[in-house]
Parts: C-alpha cells; sequence; structure tokens
C-alpha cells in the first residue's frame, strides 16, 4: 500500500503535545503504525517535548515528594507483564482496525442521505465520540461543507476525489476549518473510510442543514 | 496565558548536565536508588514546573510527579537510547500520566506487536549513536527560532487547546498559527540532519 496523504505536521505535533482528543489520536495512531516517516517526525516532535521539559522552570516539590516515591518504588521489580497485542483488520492498523468487525459485511450500516451510509465503529467495545464509519456509493458524494473543528479521515477501501486531491485506501485527509469540500466516490466500489471530528461539520445549503441532526457527521 | 519567556525557551534554566541515559541505564539494570533519586531531582521540579505552566493545579503536577517517576522505575528497562533521549522518554511517559489523571482517557498509540506494524527501514551507521545529539540539536535548533515561531511551538505544548483556538487567542488566523508551526518544525529536523 503506498500512502500519498499523510497527517499535517501541525497534527503530528498536537498528537506529541498530547492534545488531540481520542478520536482523532486513533486516526494518527493507525497511520504511525504503517509510516516509518510519519513515526519520525512523530519521535521529533516528542523531542522538542522532551527539550521543553529539560529546559522548564523547575518548581518546587513538597518535602516528602521523593519519600513518597522511594516508599512506592520499593520491592516494585521492573513490569515485565506484556500488553495483550492488538491486531489490525481489513488493511486498518490497530488501534482503528481492531475496531472493525471481523467481516465488513458484518456492519450494520444506516442510510443517512443519497447514496451515503454511516455507521458506528466497535459495535461491542468503546465508541471513541467523534468516530464514525462512512460509505459513499459509486459516483455519489458528500454534501458539501466546512468544519468547525478539525476533521481527519483514512480511507479503508475504495477512493474519493475532492478539491484537495484523490484520496486511496491507506490516505489521510487531515483538515481543519478552512477547508471547503465536496468528496466524492470516484470508482466502481463503495468508498468506505473512517471519519474523527472534534466539531460536527458545517454544511452549505439548506437542505443538508436540515439533514444535519439526522447524519451527525 | 503561557508567554515566551525572555531569552527563549532555554534562556537562563538551561538545564545543568545529567547523563540522563547512564542514570536509567543504572536503575534498569542494578535497580540503582542513587541514581534514581538523581533521576528524580532532575525531572520532578521540572515535570512540576512543565504541568503547572500548562494550567494544571500543584495537586495533580505533583500527582503527575509521583507516577511519572514510579513508571521510570518499572519500565527503565525498556527504555532505548537508540530511540529517544531520556528527557524525550520520560516527557511522554508524563505527557500520558497527565492525559490519564485529567480525562481518564487513552491516547491511541501505534502497538509494534501489531501484525500490521511497518517497522523503521534499517538506519544508516550515521543514526545508530544515541539521541543524546539530537536532543542538543533540537535544544539549539529552539533556542534560535524567531519569536513568533518559539511562541506558537510553546502555545502548542503548554495550552490544552486545539491550534484553532490559539490562532483565535492570539487573533491570528489558523493558516498564520500553522505555518509558524511548520517553519519551526522545518528548523528543528533540519537540525538533526532528517530528510525528505
Ligand atoms: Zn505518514
Ligand atoms: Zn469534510
Amino acid at each position: 500500500m503506498s500512502i500519498r496523504h499523510h497527517p499535517a505536521e501541525t497534527t503530528l505535533i498536537a498528537y506529541a503535545a498530547g492534545h488531540l482528543d481520542e478520536a482523532l489520536s486513533a486516526i494518527v495512531a493507525s497511520h504511525l503504525a504503517v509510516c516509518p516517516r510519519c513515526r519520525g517526525r512523530s519521535r521529533l516532535a516528542d523531542g522538542i517535548g522532551g527539550e521543553l521539559l529539560d529546559s522548564a522552570e523547575p518548581a518546587t516539590l513538597r518535602d516528602d515528594a521523593l519519600d513518597a516515591v522511594l516508599a512506592r518504588i520499593a520491592g516494585a521489580g521492573p513490569e515485565t507483564a506484556e500488553p495483550a497485542p492488538r491486531a489490525g483488520r481489513h488493511g486498518v492498523a490497530a488501534p482503528l482496525g481492531q475496531l472493525l468487525p471481523e467481516r465488513l459485511s458484518d456492519i450494520r450500516w444506516r442510510t443517512v442521505g443519497p447514496g451515503i451510509r454511516q455507521a458506528r465503529l466497535g459495535e461491542t467495545g468503546r465508541d471513541p465520540e467523534g468516530l464514525k464509519l462512512l460509505k459513499i456509493a459509486p459516483g455519489r458524494s458528500v454534501p458539501r461543507h466546512t468544519h468547525r473543528g478539525h476533521e481527519m479521515t483514512l480511507i479503508v477501501s475504495g477512493s474519493y476525489t475532492d478539491e484537495l486531491g484523490r484520496f486511496q485506501a491507506g490516505d489521510i485527509a487531515d483538515l481543519d476549518g478552512e477547508v471547503d469540500h465536496q468528496p466524492v466516490s470516484d470508482t466502481g466500489e463503495d468508498c468506505i473510510c473512517i471519519i474523527a471530528t472534534d466539531a460536527p461539520l458545517r454544511f452549505e445549503g439548506w437542505v443538508p442543514r436540515l439533514m444535519q441532526p439526522f447524519v451527525r457527521i | 496565558m503561557a508567554t515566551v519567556r525572555s531569552g527563549g525557551p532555554t534562556g537562563a534554566t538551561a538545564a545543568p548536565e545529567i547523563d540522563g541515559v547512564a542514570l536509567l541505564a543504572r536503575v534498569a539494570e542494578a535497580r540503582c536508588r542513587l541514581s534514581f533519586a538523581d533521576l528524580f531531582g532532575h525531572f520532578g521540579p521540572r515535570i512540576k514546573g512543565f504541568m503547572m505552566r500548562s494550567g494544571a493545579s500543584e495537586d495533580l503536577a505533583e500527582e503527575v510527579v509521583q507516577e511519572t517517576m514510579v513508571t521510570v522505575w518499572t519500565k527503565a528497562h525498556l527504555f532505548d537510547p537508540a530511540k529517544a533521549g531520556a528527557s524525550t522518554w520520560i516527557f511522554t511517559i508524563a505527557r500520558n500520566k497527565r492525559i490519564d489523571l485529567i480525562r481518564r482517557r487513552n491516547r491511541p498509540e501505534p502497538d509494534p506487536n501489531d501484525p500490521m506494524f511497518v517497522p523503521d527501514p534499517p538506519e544508516s551507521g550515521i543514526e545508530t549513536v544515541t539521541r543524546k545529539q539530537d536532543e542538543r540539536r533540537i535544544r539549539q535548533a529552539i533556542s534560535e527560532l524567531p519569536p513568533e515561531q518559539a511562541q506558537i511551538v510553546m502555545l502548542s505544548f503548554f495550552e490544552e487547546l486545539p491550534h484553532s483556538a490559539i490562532a483565535e487567542r492570539l487573533d491570528l488566523p489558523l493558516g498564520t498559527v500553522k505555518s509558524r508551526l511548520r517553519l519551526a518544525f522545518r528548523k528543528v529536523r533540519d537540525s538533526v540532519g532528517e530528510d525528505s
């Protein structure tokens, strides 16, 4: 899988700072698992955090702070328990892949507009707020919209084209409030993507606006 | 709101040199409490300062220090100096503890045990030195940033806000905030010789 569209560097910095919400972080983390290039940049962004920590103004700790920690580590050996391995699915790395059902045909879709269906992610497990699956039928489009906040999309299968280019399986579309776009599913197969937002989208025109309470994308 | 200290982020309080990598190695190999106390003496007050500057209460800041340092003790053997410098590694622990304590939420991370994980390409010989050198270069690059770029870098780390909120607060277009951050990041990337 060759990835043509990556998360913005500013997004990797927000992830390093710990200021991306869980849904957006899940998209970034799933990309980092398969993209050594962005992982290198993410490490560099961590390095900026390390430098800001090292040069932070030291604040005086409470008198018993060291003793309290020493008491807690008394007898504590190295942590050896291996965390349960998390596996991706359908070409999507963990942590998002593990939220997908074993068969994509098991996804329970809800029609939310002409040729557009939506589903929850992780029917049985946790469904981090702000994460949705979207399926766009061939030739159909998501109504033109801008974003109040940050929207990141990971394309799972199929592809779409919008003002920013063509997005195929594995690509990330990383958009902020200044982008206005209308993704069109551009092959003979459905375009399935995972969308994370930290604020509702803003549709243009009155019909999509009326639709919004039902769509919630 | 955080302000940029005169003299830049590394100004007057530049850290006295400690060899965090060696101290962590002694904690990992010998469970050396003296080395651990040295790490605590250096990083404890800085974690607290960093957290309070990020808007944490004193109680929360102390809690993050405790949780972080306990994890430093129990996970020292997992520290890999080829992957990160000591400050960077401890920063990532403190960042995650803070998210844990404030939001009781996850920060999803890539899992190297995921069968889909794509490993790093083999490194060239130049890169196999420890990351300590990188940390010095990053420090140097940050200290040389123009003030308006340094300000955005600091706000990005210290303010728990999306970049759009930082833009609003500074009364700047979001595009300006992002381009300053990109320029700053480009300088940091250049300083460690990262290409592409
Ligand atoms: Zn990438
Ligand atoms: Zn959109």
